[in-house]
């Protein structure tokens, strides 16, 4: 099941440009949370922040409390530890190319020395379930290789790597941008029967992405979270001026 | 920046506008000055055909050059193939005073002197090429790289004196005595050790073989896209999980191939490892032992080689050696081939 995540105060930087301004917002559990904003206005680097990879990056660094389902991320707790309670899918869909599609799925709870081998079939089949890809390559796991599949599978492949260690929460950093509208909408139904089970933050670009998948929306701009609110509110009768203008399009 | 993402529309109709502008400059008259220009151009299918003849030459001159060398050691060997004939490959004695020549013994001494030297060398490069890559301090990535690469500059012959002068009385006295204590039961460390022989040749080379597998091998992992290195981060691994699974995993064949290139430097590789290895052709399990390789051979008895089938076994053993290097580099490839078929590696 999945936790919420209360951020408090939250600053980040790349080297001297101060990406993420005092960012306070309330992520509630089992619910799927969209974050819109033009490019370069600090999303990505917030939902990077959840799962501390922002700091993966020698120039960047965060500052601030993230409290997940109670623990605060970065006082607490070691980057390693909180990833393995965070799933992350990215932007442009990453499986390990030399790995087959089941070593991929299995990757993460390898990785953590698990090694039951019954249990991992189960778990690669079930996630590979959840992620609406087992009947696609249910006859090749082993045999194929993570990379050899199409774009909007590989991105499921992730997508089902990710919820094989069970996460709490589910990052998602644009997962369709780089998809073809048939994928899109895979991932969509994909986030719309997971949100029941994980807590899920999504970036994206694409705002009728976010009215359909998500209960709640923030709206970014130059590294301020502008507006929070239930999606409907944000996409009806927004209360920010500027949310309102990058709703209608009457933006730059 | 600004840009709603709603839809696409004002990104389409942009480049749309020129079209008619361009087309109003000359709707009906003569083709611009730039329509001209590239109508006059040739096609290019006389400079491409050239072009192609060119590098078609240059790539079947390596073929040409390797069959000449076959050629030449052929026949100026005709004289040993027929006294010995294979052999010369199985033999272990090397008598020129009564003309009894056989190559086993130098054979040995190559390969057992290289494979110690890969050894020796591939954890060392590795770590080195890992710690460049991911560890060490920006500041001093690119001194210590260049250092590393320096080392391969430095002539054989230098490497061949500093190792007489300073790493066979550390091998002798030091790494020596310790190998004996701890690993001489094996059999493959027994007293006495005079500091030149076999392993110490092979540690000489593995110094000289060290700088070409590292930098390869840092080059192929530098080249591990991002993407991979953040799929193992977020799925909870830490560093050294994260270097294994997809630094190093991704670029695996790269790194045997940097092997292998390492390991073609220390077959042939031959004034530094004749000032080391002792010069005797033994076939002994002893690693303190003096040994002898192929190209050391040649480069000591080829200036006084009297009398015909000396000189003609000494041309054979060149071509030994052109054989030896063949097979190992083949054996290595076919076990990259093996090693990478059963899985679904599906790049290279």
């Amino acid at each position: 099941m999945g936790v919420d995540i209360r951020v408090e105060n939250l600053n980040a930087w790349y080297g001297n440009t101060h990406t993420l301004q005092d960012i306070n917002l309330h992520i509630p559990s089992n619910q799927a949370t969209a974050l819109i904003g033009p490019s370069g206005c600090g999303k990505s680097t917030f939902v990077r922040c959840l799962n501390r990879m922002h700091e993966t990056n020698p120039i960047a660094r965060a500052e601030g409390t993230v409290l997940m389902g109670g623990l605060d991320i970065y006082k607490d707790a070691s980057p390693v530890e909180i990833r393995r309670r965070v799933g992350m899918v990215f932007q442009r869909p990453n499986p390990f190319p030399t790995m087959s599609i089941y070593d991929n799925v299995a990757s993460g709870l390898k990785l953590n020395g698990f090694r039951n081998k019954r249990m991992l079939d189960e778990v690669v089949e079930r996630s590979l379930k959840q992620a609406a890809l087992w009947e696609e390559v249910k006859d090749d796991l082993r045999k194929k290789s993570g990379a050899s599949i199409s774009g909007g599978q590989q991105q499921r492949l992730c997508i089902a790597r990710a919820l094989a260690v069970d996460p709490e929460v589910l990052l998602m950093d644009e997962p369709a941008s780089a998809l073809d509208p048939v994928s899109t909408a895979k991932i969509e139904d994909l986030i719309f029967q997971l949100k029941s089970q994980y807590t899920i933050v999504i970036v994206t670009h694409n705002m009728q992405q976010a009215a359909r998948v998500a209960a709640n929306t923030g709206f970014f701009l130059n590294g301020k979270l502008v507006e929070f609110d239930a999606t409907t509110k944000i996409f009806t009768t927004p209360s920010d001026k500027r949310t309102e203008d990058y709703i209608t399009g009457r933006f730059g | 920046m600004m840009q709603p993402g709603l839809d696409k529309l004002p990104e389409i109709t942009v480049p749309v506008e020129p079209q008619p502008s361009a087309a109003d400059a000359a709707p009906s008259a003569a083709p611009s000055a730039i329509r001209l220009f590239l109508q006059q151009r040739s096609a290019g299918r006389w400079a491409d055909g050239a072009f192609r003849g060119l590098m078609m030459l240059c790539a079947f001159s390596i073929f040409a050059i390797v069959a000449l060398i076959v050629f030449v050691l052929v026949k100026n060997s005709q004289l040993s193939i027929h006294a010995f004939g294979f052999k010369f490959f199985k033999g272990t004695s090397w008598d020129p005073v009564s003309g009894d020549f056989g190559a086993l013994p130098f054979i040995y001494g190559t390969v057992v002197s290289s494979l110690l030297a890969v050894a020796i060398a591939v954890p060392l490069s590795l770590c080195v090429a890992i710690f460049l890559l991911d560890i060490c301090p920006r500041p001093l990535r690119s001194p210590i790289a260049f250092l590393t690469e320096l080392l391969a500059a430095i002539p054989s012959v230098v490497y061949g004196l500093w190792a007489v002068f300073i790493l066979v009385p550390i091998m002798r006295d030091n790494v020596g005595p310790i190998l004996e204590k701890y690993l001489g039961w094996t059999g493959f460390f027994v007293e006495p050790n005079f500091g030149v022989g076999m392993l110490t040749a092979g540690v000489i080379l593995a110094i000289m073989i060290f700088p070409i597998i590292s930098s390869i091998s840092r080059d192929v992992m530098k080249a591990v896209p991002i993407a991979q290195r953040e799929a193992a981060l977020a799925l909870g691994a830490t560093r050294w999980e994260m270097l294994r699974m997809s630094v190093l995993r991704n670029s695996r064949l790269g790194i045997v191939g940097a092997i292998i290139l390492g390991l073609g430097r220390a077959l042939g590789e031959t004034m530094a490892v004749t000032m080391v290895i002792g010069n005797h052709p033994d076939i002994l399990k002893n690693l303190f032992a003096p040994g002898y390789t192929l190209a050391s051979v040649i480069a000591n008895e080829f200036s006084e080689a009297s009398g015909d089938l000396y000189l003609s076994a000494l041309i054979e053993i060149g071509l030994a050696l052109f054989l030896v290097t063949i097979v190992v580099n083949a054996i290595a490839r076919l076990l990259v081939w093996a090693v990478t078929r059963g899985e679904s590696a599906g790049h290279a």
